[in-house]
């Protein structure tokens, strides 16, 4: 069915098929607007189905390796180079397979909305090709195995995303928050870089699964670890570097704010790769479980009390988002606290970590939906203020059963997929520590709160005067909330069949270390 | 705005003296510091120059923003394409499959010390071409974008 080349290619294309179809959207945006909305389609709908495509083939024959230039695509150490993997290796494993699919299908479900949410503005042609450029740089974060490559992803994901932050302009305010994204960013990856330089300085190789074969925990080792902490943590939002994501959240067009989301657990994945994968049993796994720990908590508590007050939907928003990436925090920082205790990984470890992976899949999708349920809304009203909406459930109804579904999984309220995951992590954190639970549980109580008055100011009341001619939003944006809409009510009603063959393989993955070396370095 | 008529002159000349040292950085990329960024990035000065000589809407005669776009994105297409060429040989993305193959740049590097022989480096050479391309016209866009607002602002 697939072509020879094709399948053994795949993860090249998986980042060529984005990138190409990028530069050729403003050529082929010359023809017409029309001509170049089917296009990006096209591409991100072929990048998809070959993202899934590598998912499928890690799931069923283990991690995928891809060397680029090299003659073979498995040649990880080429014969005459002394035993060090010299080329760029892509090294798919079941982690950086669950983070392929979750950016493939909210790629594909924001792309779809874009579609009609965004085509009233000017300056498309930079538009879609800085979205697909983006999009193309998370799926390089995700799949590679070298550290430099992997900056090089950062680096270009952080200009993609700064680009879009600042593309609707809005008399400088959202200017503003793509530069102050950028700046941070760009301090972030020097700061990556200068950890990169001092392992590189050391031992004398770039690629991760050589660096963990060597690495000695020597006080470079731990500056360098400090300094990739701090970058990555800065990047994904977590509190006290988070003072980025409500101006970036939302000011960002809806469609790139969900991507967003998304770019920034790239970068949750690269802080989670590097501590287990790169670092590993070397690192003394109780402080820097607890700082992460420690991050996640402030993340939640910060995030959600700043949230109650906000009168901006997507503001408030991007405080939620900012509380739930400390849930998954907490649950991967428990499971490195307990890493070299085999009886407690076993006994409560794994199960934190598979919640707060879980909680990673769960939370690109419900809070994807959120912002594209408030684009909808904003996109019809005109306005993010939530003192100027109201009775909007007799006109948007779709949008509001959309609301629901992601408002009620965000606050953990099962059948949904929220619950799922915040559950494993109530009950794998509480053997660890009861207090750190009882927070948890504090703060998802906050957020049903907080939803629930935006649900209330948004959805409920009379049909105000001013929003007459409201409609309900338009299909193509309805069919990207549908996808993952649907996604959040499967994954919360079969959450074992996904923690089983999507979660507990990334979980594992994550914690074997030595697997990982030998996958990439082979017999070498 | 506009400069006098020695400046537009020299411009004129120092124009073609920029480009041919820019394509000199670009095509020696693979045998000496430089190749497509900085060579790309030396012919853009040479907008520069001609638009600071010049006054913006003259310029903008002379250099079409949808042609610099056009070869911002051929730049581009040319890089990846050059780098899929390979998986249609049978070999991984980025293989470089022209090096040592007697082809275009497909010559053997002489061993020892030499003056630096150009037709090597297999598909590098055509890689920094096409990042060359791709820097020309993107920054010759961007400086058009920058010094857009700057002479207005004189004018008023």
């Amino acid at each position: 069915m697939i072509p020879g080349f094709i399948a053994t290619n795949a993860p090249a294309l998986l980042i060529a098929v984005p990138l190409l179809g990028a530069f050729l959207s403003p050529v082929i945006g010359i023809i017409s607007r029309d001509a170049r909305a089917l296009w990006v389609l096209a591409i991100i709908t072929l990048t998809a189905i070959i993202g899934y495509f590598v998912a499928f083939l890690v799931y069923t024959e283990g991690t995928v390796l891809y060397v680029f230039g090299a003659a073979e695509t498995a040649l990880t150490v080429p014969p005459d180079s002394g035993g060090i993997p010299i080329r760029i290796i892509f090294a798919i494993d079941a982690m950086s397979a669950l983070m392929v699919i979750i950016a493939v299908t909210v790629g594909f479900a924001v792309i779809l909305y874009s579609l009609s949410s965004d085509s009233r503005r000017s300056g498309l042609e930079a538009y879609y090709t800085i979205f697909l450029l983006m999009i193309g740089a998370v799926l390089g974060m995700v799949s590679t195995g070298d550290l430099f490559n992997f900056f090089v992803f950062l680096e270009i994901s952080s200009l993609a995303s700064a680009g879009l932050v600042a593309y609707k302009v809005e008399r400088g305010l959202a200017v503003e928050a793509g530069l102050k994204y950028l700046l941070v960013s760009t301090i972030g990856g020097i700061f990556f870089l200068f950890a990169i330089g001092i392992l590189y300085g050391q031992y004398n190789a770039l690629n991760i699964a050589m660096l963990a074969e060597v690495i000695q925990w020597t006080p470079l080792d731990k500056l360098a670890l400090v300094l990739i902490i701090a970058a990555l943590a800065a990047k994904c939002g977590a509190v006290p570097m988070h003072f980025w994501t409500p101006d970036a959240y939302s000011m960002a067009p809806s469609a790139v704010t969900a991507m967003l989301v998304v770019a920034s657990q790239a970068s949750l994945y690269g802080l989670f790769r590097i501590c287990f994968t790169l670092y590993g049993m070397t690192l003394s796994y109780v402080t820097i479980g607890w700082v992460i720990i420690i991050l996640g908590l402030l993340s939640m508590i910060v995030g959600v009390t700043m949230a109650i007050p906000q009168k901006d939907i997507k503001r408030l928003m991007a405080y939620h988002a900012v509380s739930q990436t400390g849930y998954m925090l907490l649950g991967v920082g428990v499971g490195l606290a307990v890493l070299g205790d085999q009886a407690l990984l076993s006994s409560y470890g794994t199960t934190a970590m598979e919640g707060g992976i879980f909680h990673i899949f769960n939370h690109a999708m419900y809070k994807g939906l959120l912002f594209l349920t408030a684009g909808a809304i904003i996109y019809q009203v005109g306005t993010s203020d939530l003192n100027r909406m109201g009775g909007l459930g007799h006109k948007m109804k779709w949008t509001m059963i959309f609301f629901i579904i992601g408002a009620l999984a965000i606050a953990g309220i099962p059948p949904f997929n929220g619950f799922a995951s915040k559950f494993l992590i109530y009950e794998s954190v509480f053997a660890f520590s009861p207090i750190l639970s009882i927070i948890a549980m504090v703060v998802s109580i906050l957020t049903l709160a907080s939803f629930v008055k935006v649900f209330h100011s948004v959805f409920m009341g009379p049909p105000l005067p001013e929003h007459e001619n409201v409609k309900e939003a338009p299909h193509t944006m309805l069919i990207g909330m549908t996808i993952l809409a649907a996604l959040v009510i499967i994954s919360g009603i079969f959450p074992e069949f996904f923690i089983q063959n999507l979660i507990a393989p990334a979980a594992n993955a994550l914690i074997d270390q030595a697997g990982y070396i030998a996958t990439v370095l082979g017999g070498a | 705005m506009r400069m006098s008529k020695i400046v537009r002159f020299s411009a004129d000349v120092l124009f073609g003296a920029i480009l041919i040292f820019g394509f000199y950085i670009i095509l020696h990329g693979h045998l000496t510091p430089g190749g497509g960024f900085q060579g790309g990035a030396v012919v853009a000065t040479g907008a520069a120059l001609v638009i600071v000589a010049y006054s913006y809407e003259e310029v903008l005669h002379m250099i079409k923003k949808a042609g610099l776009m056009l070869q911002e994105s051929a730049g581009l297409v040319m890089f990846a394409g050059v780098a899929l060429i390979a998986l249609g040989l049978g070999t991984t993305f980025f293989f470089n499959y022209l090096a040592n193959s007697g082809l275009l740049f497909g010559m053997s590097v002489p061993f020892g010390p030499n003056p630096g022989e150009l037709n090597t480096g297999g598909v590098l050479p055509l890689m920094n071409i096409a990042v060359g391309i791709e820097v020309w016209g993107g920054l010759a866009i961007v400086i058009l974008y920058m010094l857009s607002g700057i002479s207005k602002a004189e004018e008023a």
